[in-house]
């Protein structure tokens, strides 16, 4: 008996399947997904170079993968952040705005990595504290980072320093003549810092569990409060960083950046099997599901359709996911 | 009286809006007064209510998918469609101001609302997704599809009597408001003359109770989405008619924010149940007067957005349960938790309690 239960078996398909049906089946479907309609894209379109068009997935979405991240936190708390649009916006006005006023570029860069989570800190205390919905708190928080935005430059601002000009413009190249940039190793080192809070810590684990039931997560003792109110600042914090990445690839800060870039991440969040209920999801997950929507932008321009139809496409895929999650829930139970 | 007064919940809204066109009034010397021109009524306030009306239209919709316990987020892209539709019928028309193609545009628009109306109410009630995410679809799709109608351009429409209904008058009131206020007097007369405002107060509070007391669920809540996707196709109508263009980028949008904000500063809890139309309409009085306050008050329009958010989050916070009883407390010198003779104002917990209680049995009864 002892010897059975110390032993791990190499390769045990009944449990590997199992696993397989239940929370790893949704981003398993994500990636099939994600999968065949790039390879749909590439076979139907002579692009020159296949590998770097998977590349420049990562390359032109690189700061929505590290919303997707932030918004991952908030969703898997059963939590919502609407404000993480605005809050880029308001980092690339803040990122241009001090570097024209002649601060030093690292120290502007703090800046704009200090006011993002603690946007997300008083977004979460208030949340916490005082017991006000998620949705209408960070809807709020939308609303003052916009406005802040208009406040502080209603104008396009360039952004000229050559640090940040390096970062955004030089190539990495990975062999031969594929690159991505620099700012893509950020978005990657974000996944996996992310990945691991969430699956080797104790506050990782707490996310999870307040997630699932947030009153049993009390009763066993857990730090619930301060997971709660950090979710919101590691999104203001992610918010922040996507701002700053989104900065250096436009090498601009306006105001009216990033208008429903929130609606993307959730999006993304949901297409990688997240649920929005809370407890049930990846940070990988969510990586496939904006790689998932950087397919259907490849897709519409090389169509040379109205971009409109990004929207439509989105909607329609998000609402399969959404079935499908639904019936795959109900199957498992 | 003033006991029962300080613990209605519509106190701080009204308070919020009396403070509000007291500013005003302050600001700008004539900002009260009406004068009447050619049979109308002109005036600041009046202004105020003719804006606020697609807002207002929408919120009342709004508020009754809350009291369910969901939440419309499509809302928006119902204005856009509705307005497109709308639009692109009477641009297609030989005959832009007549009767049959103004109301056959009227019927297209409202018809395409109900259906899209139908189909949240499917996703949320048949397949059960979440209210958030079944409307986000809709959200995200629904300005795709009005870009779609109106083939990306602005559809610029010359028939006066669809003008009408945005900025035209009667009784030298403006059209918008009288519909918004006939739907209000409509639905308040709905829901609290007959038992069906219980029935929409007993799902939200609990689906499973009333379900099992017989509540037909499935049809309340279908009927809620419809309703909602109605007011927002008229306030899509409203909106189209008020510039005679329809621009599907632009028309409605943030309205859905605007709509929860209001029922929210109302009173309505968005976790369902208890609702207050009064409250509703107070909410979307208090947004519009407040844009309007950042404009005459010749702050940037700019940061109104800021003004809004400090608004909401006051309103939000004042009507907090927690926050309440932390300024009690403070106001009774800071007495410890742990009092032993129970403090004038009854902590939240037992009355709480109670009011679930009696929930419960109103629930059982019906």
């Amino acid at each position: 008996m002892s010897t059975q239960t110390l032993q791990r078996p190499a390769f045990n398909i009944p449990a590997v399947a199992a696993r397989v049906r239940g929370r790893y089946l949704s981003p398993l479907a994500s990636l099939a997904l994600f999968v065949v309609m790039f390879g749909a894209v590439i076979a139907r379109y002579d692009f020159a170079s296949p590998g770097q068009v998977f590349l420049n997935l990562f390359v032109d979405n690189s700061y929505l993968i590290v919303l997707a991240v932030g918004m991952t936190f908030v969703i898997l708390t059963g939590g919502i952040d609407l404000s993480v649009g605005s809050v880029v916006a308001l980092s690339t006005v803040i990122l241009a705005k001090t570097l024209q006023s002649g601060w030093p570029a690292p120290v502007a860069i703090a800046t704009v990595l200090l006011v993002g989570p603690l946007l997300g800190l008083l977004m979460g205390a208030v949340i916490e504290f005082f017991d006000v919905q998620p949705f209408i708190v960070t809807l709020a928080g939308m609303f003052l980072a916009r406005g802040m935005c208009y406040v502080i430059s209603v104008e396009t601002l360039p952004i000229k320093d050559p640090l940040l000009r390096s970062l955004g413009l030089n190539y990495l190249y990975l062999y031969s003549d594929k690159f991505i940039r620099w700012t893509v190793v950020i978005a990657l080192i974000v996944v996996v810092v992310a990945a691991y809070v969430l699956h080797q810590t104790r506050f990782g684990r707490t996310v999870y569990a307040v997630g699932g039931n947030r009153q049993s997560a009390q009763l066993m003792g857990l730090q619930t409060s301060r997971a709660r109110v950090s979710v919101y600042v590691i999104s203001g914090f992610c918010a922040a960083l996507g701002g700053l990445l989104l900065g250096v690839q436009k090498l601009s800060g306006y105001s009216l950046n990033g208008v429903g870039l929130e609606l993307d991440a959730i999006a993304a969040a949901v297409i990688g099997g997240v649920l929005l209920s809370g407890g049930v999801g990846f940070v990988l997950g969510s990586l496939i599901g904006v790689l998932v929507l950087g397919t259907i932008q490849v897709f519409v321009t090389a169509e040379n359709l109205d971009s409109y139809w990004t929207r439509i496409m989105t909607g329609v895929l998000l609402l399969v996911f959404v079935l499908v999650q639904r019936v795959l829930v109900r199957s498992n139970r | 009286m003033i006991r029962r007064l300080t613990a209605s919940p519509l106190l701080w809204p009204a308070l919020a809006l009396i403070l509000l066109l007291a500013l005003n009034s302050v600001l700008t010397p004539n900002f009260l007064s009406i004068r009447i021109e050619d049979g109308h009524l002109y005036g600041s306030v009046i202004d105020i209510l003719r804006n606020g009306a697609p807002t207002m239209l929408v919120a009342l919709g709004m508020t009754l998918v809350i009291a369910s316990r969901g939440i419309d987020l499509s809302v928006g892209a119902v204005v856009a469609i509705s307005g497109a539709l709308a639009c692109a019928h009477i641009a297609a028309s030989a005959d832009p101001a007549g009767a049959t193609t103004i109301v056959s545009a009227m019927a297209i628009a409202l018809g395409a609302s109900a259906v899209l109306g139908l189909w949240n109410g499917v996703l949320v009630s048949v397949f059960g997704i979440q209210p958030i995410i079944a409307t986000l679809v809709l959200m995200t799709a629904g300005r795709g599809i009005a870009l779609f109608i109106t083939e990306g351009q602005i559809v610029t429409v010359t028939s006066d009597p669809f003008k009408r209904l945005g900025a035209g008058y009667v009784f030298g009131l403006p059209v918008a408001i009288l519909v918004s206020l006939a739907v209000f007097a409509l639905v308040g007369l709905i829901t609290r003359r007959s038992a069906l405002g219980m029935l929409l107060e007993s799902v939200g509070i609990n689906p499973e109770a009333s379900r099992l007391a017989g509540v037909r669920y499935r049809t309340i809540v279908f009927a809620v989405y419809v309703f909602c996707a109605l007011c927002a196709g008229v306030a899509g109508l409203m909106i189209a008619s008020n510039i005679s263009a329809a621009d599907a980028n632009n028309a409605g949008l943030w309205i859905e924010m605007d709509a929860i904000l209001a029922v929210v500063i109302g009173g309505t809890s968005l976790l369902g149940g208890r609702f207050s139309l009064t409250g509703t309409i107070l909410g979307a009085l208090i947004i519009q007067t407040l844009t309007t306050t950042v404009y005459t008050a010749g702050i940037a329009p700019e940061a109104t957005l800021v003004f809004k958010a400090v608004v909401v989050i006051a309103v939000c916070l004042l009507q907090a349960p927690k926050f309440r009883q932390l300024i009690r407390r403070r106001r009774t010198g800071g007495a410890p938790p742990p009092a032993p003779p129970q403090p004038a104002g009854t902590p939240g917990l037992p009355s709480q309690l109670l009011a679930s209680q009696s929930d419960a049995d109103k629930v059982g009864a019906s």
